[in-house]
């Protein structure tokens, strides 16, 4: 069987500068597994040529088995793949409500109609509300996304991210800045994500890894240094060099 | 934050109910809306003998409203908007003069020449900033100015198109010299071409639009296809950027070219920014403000008139426009909840 996401000895070079260098993921269907390396190691160059918004310079991309390097971002999205920003990128002037429609009109095709009400359609509703629920924006779904708390943009990066219904998700840094208050529902909606998604975790945060992940890739100067499961990733003396005395058995 | 109370229902609805309340809400007509078209209606009626003015004030919030589609609402820029309003107008005012006189039939050639130009015009400002979409569009423009300049023995050259005769609208009314009618046929063109416009912005298309002006990266990480919907928009702005083209040929009967000319679009981007673009409203309210400074600036002084509104719009860009800007996000509240705007 195909694995969910996998690529294929690639390489991204800016100019002299090789930000991804050779390398070879396979994200298993229903994985939980997480990405991780140093600042600067080129997780977030990485993602954004999973998600096309990067082109790599040489290797390839396959989703599913079906290869998607040449494919554009809004494509790739319909194929089942989408992702969270390491810095929140939101409709601010909408409500929660509207953006999340927004996302689920456009995984049903209805994008381009210019005379269909927003309340049409009372499954679609339903399915914000859950949303809004599952994603704890319940009490906020009508505010201005600009107004909200920062904890709760968090939670709507990737409610917008899990609207479009993907078989594999990318969070980037999902708990990237969220204030301690907020931290632990932010968590606990990513330890939630349904089992039958597979999920790509690229975070700096250890605590979050090694409750998360059952698999952990090592990222060090755009290669991949080690590659398994948490215990042998924490064991692995060349890990260890490169996160030079961060703990990481948290 | 009384007026979002205010639309929100009580918390104690099922969240589903709850959204669908909100969206019906925003879909409403507010009460400050149905005062604003009943004022529009009851304006010249109430000054039958400034007909020809209202009549100016609704071709150009016509041709503002169509800015504000590709400016506000996707946050798309142009300089030369004025190239579909001249096509609008050489269009209707060469179908009077050739095929037909009949004024709806008219409007609707120069809302489909302009329409398809605009189609055209799209793939030029898909890729690029927004300096080059600025200069690609002055550039649409002037190539037009030039071009119908040239082919005087078509459009009248600088002489503009003359001998223009319109037949009655709807077979009824006769256009009369004081402009009541053209007054009441733009009015309703007006209105009918906004309540398309707003139907649309609260469409899920018209949210699309939003996202891609909002935060375009996400937009396409949503699944938006931007370049699409732009040439969609751009398409439908163009052709009502046509409309008011013909509007404006039919109730004047002459065709110059000056519809084609700079000033045109720069006119109209001033009058949308004066009204705020982004919420339907700006370009008509935009409109009514800049046509009553130009008239009231002309008649104290009709020579220097341009420096005076000059003036005032720069004082209002450096230091009006957030006072200003605050005081219309609390009225907006009351007006009509019309989100557009960040």
């Amino acid at each position: 069987m195909a694995p969910a996401l996998e690529t294929v000895r690639l390489v991204k070079a800016f100019g002299g500068i090789v930000a991804t260098n050779d390398v070879s993921l396979r994200i298993e269907k229903g994985a939980r597994h997480a990405l991780i390396g140093p600042n600067g190691a080129g997780k977030t160059t990485l993602i954004n040529q999973l998600t096309g918004v990067l082109k790599p310079s040489s290797g390839a991309i396959r989703l599913e088995g079906r290869d998607i390097t040449a494919t554009p971002p809004e494509a790739r999205v319909r194929l089942g793949m989408s992702r969270t920003f390491q810095i929140n990128q939101l409709f601010r002037s909408m409500t929660p409500a509207e953006m999340l429609m927004l996302v689920l009109c456009e995984q049903k095709g209805l994008g381009q109609r210019l005379f269909r009400r927003l309340d049409a359609d009372g499954a679609m509703l339903r399915e914000v509300a859950e949303l809004a629920e599952r994603f704890r924006l319940d009490d906020v779904v009508d505010r201005e996304i600009a107004t909200l708390a920062y904890g709760k943009q968090r939670q709507l990066e990737i409610a917008a991210a899990f609207a479009s219904r993907p078989r594999v998700l990318l969070l980037d840094e999902p708990a990237a800045g969220v204030p301690e208050a907020e931290r632990q529902d932010l968590l606990r909606t990513v330890a939630e994500l349904p089992a039958e998604v597979s999920v790509v975790l690229i975070e700096h945060d250890m605590d979050l890894v090694f409750r998360f992940a059952t698999r952990i890739t090592v990222l060090v100067n755009g290669a991949v240094i080690c590659d398994g499961d948490p215990a042998a990733v924490a064991g692995d003396p060349g890990v260890r060099a490169a996160y030079l005395g961060e703990s990481l058995d948290a | 934050m009384s007026a979002s109370l205010a639309l929100t229902p009580p918390l104690d609805r099922p969240l589903a109910e709850r959204i669908a309340a909100r969206f019906a809400a925003d879909r409403r007509w507010g009460w400050g809306e149905i005062l604003f078209w009943v004022a529009a209606v009851g304006a010249p009626l109430a000054l039958p003998r400034a007909a020809l003015l209202f009549n100016e004030i609704a071709i150009l919030a016509l041709f503002a409203l169509s800015l504000d589609l590709i400016l506000g609402f996707a946050g798309i820029v142009s300089l030369g908007h004025a190239a579909f309003l001249g096509v609008g107008a050489y269009t209707a005012g060469l179908f009077a003069l050739h095929v037909w006189d009949d004024p709806l039939a008219g409007l609707f050639a120069g809302v489909v020449a302009a329409g398809v130009l605009g189609f055209l015009a799209s793939f030029l400002i898909l890729r690029g900033t927004d300096l080059t979409r600025l200069m690609v569009t002055l550039g649409v423009a002037q190539l037009l100015f030039e071009l119908a300049n040239t082919f005087s023995d078509v459009t009248g050259g600088a002489d503009g198109l003359q001998g223009v005769a319109m037949g009655p609208v709807l077979g009824l009314f006769r256009f009369d010299i004081r402009g009541h009618v053209a007054c009441g046929y733009s009015l309703a063109v007006l209105f009918a071409l906004f309540v398309i416009a707003r139907r649309i912005a609260k469409s899920p298309f018209g949210l699309s639009l939003r996202a891609i002006r909002d935060n375009r990266l996400r937009a396409s990480a949503t699944g938006v296809d931007a370049n699409r919907r732009i040439v969609v928009v751009y398409t439908i702005s163009a052709a009502f950027a046509g409309a008011a083209g013909a509007l404006m040929a039919q109730t004047s009967q002459f065709v110059s070219l000056d519809v084609l000319d700079f000033h045109r679009s720069a006119d109209l981007m001033l009058a949308l920014i004066v009204g705020g673009p982004g919420w339907l409203y700006g370009g008509l309210i935009g409109a009514i403000v800049f046509k009553l400074l130009q008239e009231a600036l002309a008649s104290v002084t009709p020579q220097y008139w341009q420096f005076w509104i000059g003036l005032l719009l720069v004082l209002f860009v450096l230091g009006g426009r957030e006072r200003l800007d605050l005081a219309l996000k609390s009225l907006r509240g009351r007006f009509a909840a019309p989100r557009g705007r960040g």
